[in-house]
């Protein structure tokens, strides 16, 4: 599968690169000739690795969850009255820059971990619900009344129509978010968060270029990586429930 | 059997549909006919509950449909609709297998209705069949819907607009083709159009309707002969009656038939026995002729029809 070729050497180069940065230490004293120490130790680039995704992947898993559940609620007859409300909060939320958000998180969640976590679950979840309302409500009216006007239970009518077809509009969301998510992470390293943002910050910290280059590196690659594994998600989902779009 | 008895149906303050009584026999076509906005599309939605009614009943084969199970209701009612809702992510064999697939028909059984409905339409499977909705024409796709709809054998049929939006000639093959199946598997139908000539052609009954009432629900004859008010003679065009009247009427009606049938003279040209009468006096004003023969399916020639008898009886 040439499709997910690109995501594949991406990962490969960015779990190389984790773990044998250490291999390019001449390379980084070229840079920053007059520092000792040039390599970032304080913790291990797989370990901040692990961290920042596992970070990203909780909050993309929950935020993507509580998204489209809000937003079927949203678009079914019973929560119709709440889709104003609901497309509002998310159109707002997301002019919030990430930063904003971090700030705010810190005197009601504290440091450490878990408010990075909230922030980012609350703050992913925008983009997500509000791709699954343009998803779902850009069905057009007649494929919903054709499918359940054919006999389909509200419960066919979602699952065989109308997830299917705003499921390419879904996941762009999810990969909105994500790709946002990956860097207010990085940027949780300030409130205590021990993320790929932690290198670039002692680097800013104590004026180590090289230290900021790695983490910058590795976040770049991630994101990079994911991105191109977004891409291949969605060729894949059109190939599977849009071919017409698929030359 | 569909009754509607004393029904209405508001939206807000409008009213759409406006205490009608309706009666659709089984193995009947009724036409509901009228302008844009009259409650025509209201009325179907009403039959197969994707509408609430307001007021008054509505009953299937006896029973009121609020009794029923709205799921179990549809899945014995073919509906076309307005401008097909095909699903754009299935193929068009998938398309016409919805309503069996959720009968859980057995995979080879389903096959082969899709198989037999696309040949039944005129669409090849081998070049259709895994195609999906956005490579179809209009007038295929439409064929789509009427195939979907006909998929599990529904006793009744409810078709809004099938052929709108479609040119003249697709138009008329499609509907030779619905009066083709209409006579091989007869389903109760209720036929929605505005175009008056479509709704002549098709109907055993037609209802006109005005403003969410049923003016006059009558024969396609009795319509043209006996408009109920002024509204209906506009609607059938006053003037023009006496033609439409011909094209109700197959030619075998009038003709003189031979006492036995004929060969035909080589390259002789003719009318079909059901061919109607407004088409026997387009070709005799072209051709100039006092009289046309008339042939059976078979291209034996089994009668005259002359121009004489035409203008006397013919309407
Ligand atoms: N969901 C709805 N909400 C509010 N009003 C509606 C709704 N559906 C229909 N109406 C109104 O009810 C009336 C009848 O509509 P309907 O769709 O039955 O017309 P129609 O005869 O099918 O017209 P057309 O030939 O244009 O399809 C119209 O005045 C329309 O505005
Ligand atoms: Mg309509």
């Amino acid at each position: 599968m040439r499709l997910w070729l690109p995501p594949v050497l991406l990962a490969v180069l960015l779990y190389g690169l984790s773990a044998g940065m250490p291999a390019l230490e001449p390379l980084f004293h070229w840079v920053q000739p007059d520092k000792q120490q040039v390599i970032y130790e304080r913790e291990s680039f797989l370990f901040l690795l692990q961290n920042h995704l596992l970070l990203v992947l909780i909050s993309a898993a929950v935020g993507t969850l509580v998204a489209v559940a809000g937003g079927i609620f949203a678009t079914r007859p019973s929560g119709r009255d709440f889709l104003p409300l609901v497309s509002q909060v998310a159109s707002i939320g997301q002019t919030f820059p990430p930063v904003a958000v971090l700030a705010l998180a810190v005197p009601v969640l504290g440091f450490g971990e878990a408010p990075i976590l909230v922030a980012l679950m609350l703050y992913g979840l925008l983009p997500i619900l509000r791709n699954t309302l343009a998803g779902l409500e850009g069905i057009s009216p007649a494929v919903k009344e054709a499918a359940r006007g054919m006999g389909m239970s509200p419960l066919q009518v979602l699952v065989r129509a109308e997830l299917p077809l705003a499921g390419r509009v879904i996941l762009a969301g999810i990969r909105t978010s994500v790709t946002i998510n990956i860097a207010t992470a990085a940027i949780g390293s300030t409130i205590g968060a021990r993320t790929l943002g932690d290198p670039v910050i002692a680097g800013l910290v104590n004026g180590n270029t090289a230290y900021v280059l790695q983490g910058a590196i590795l976040i770049g690659l991630l994101a990079l990586t994911t991105d191109s594994l977004f891409e291949a998600l969605e060729r894949t989902w059109d190939r599977r429930f849009s071919p017409q779009v698929a030359v | 059997m569909i009754e509607l008895r004393h029904v209405t149906r508001r939206f807000g303050p409008t009213v759409a549909v406006d205490n009608i009584n309706l009666t659709i026999e089984t193995g009947e076509v009724c036409v509901l006919v009228g302008s844009s906005g009259c409650g025509k599309s209201t009325t179907l939605r009403m039959i197969n509950r994707l509408l609430p009614h307001s007021e008054g009943e509505i009953l299937v084969d006896g029973e009121d449909i609020t009794t029923m199970n709205p799921e179990q209701l549809r899945l014995n009612m073919g509906y076309v609709i307005q401008g097909t809702g095909l699903f754009p992510h299935w193929t068009v064999a998938r398309n016409i297998a919805m309503v069996p697939q959720l009968l859980k028909w057995p995979r080879d059984r389903i096959d082969a209705r899709v198989h037999e409905l696309m040949t039944l339409l005129d669409l090849d499977p081998a070049t259709h069949a895994n195609k999906y909705p956005q490579q179809l024409s209009g007038g295929q796709a439409q064929r789509v819907g009427v195939a979907r709809a006909l998929a599990a054998d529904p006793n009744i049929l409810l078709m809004d607009e099938p052929f709108g939006a479609l040119d003249a000639i697709t138009r008329e093959s499609l509907q030779l083709e619905m009066l083709r199946i209409q006579k091989q598997v007869r389903k109760t139908t209720v036929f929605v159009t505005h175009d008056i000539d479509e709704a002549l052609k098709l109907a055993t009954r037609i209802a006109v309707m005005d403003q969410g009432r049923i003016i006059q629900h009558d024969t396609p004859e009795n319509i043209l002969r006996r408009p109920a008010s002024e509204f209906v003679e506009n609607l059938v065009g006053k003037q023009d009656r006496g033609l439409k009247l011909m094209s109700l009427r197959p030619v075998r009606q009038l003709m003189q038939a031979h006492p036995a049938p004929k060969r035909p003279e080589p390259g002789a040209e003719g009318l079909k026995e059901e061919d109607n009468l407004r088409l026997a006096l387009s070709v005799m004003l072209w051709q100039g002729a006092e009289q046309v023969p008339v042939f059976n399916a078979r291209g034996e020639e089994t009668g005259v029809i002359t121009r004489e008898r035409l203008i006397q009886e013919g309407a």
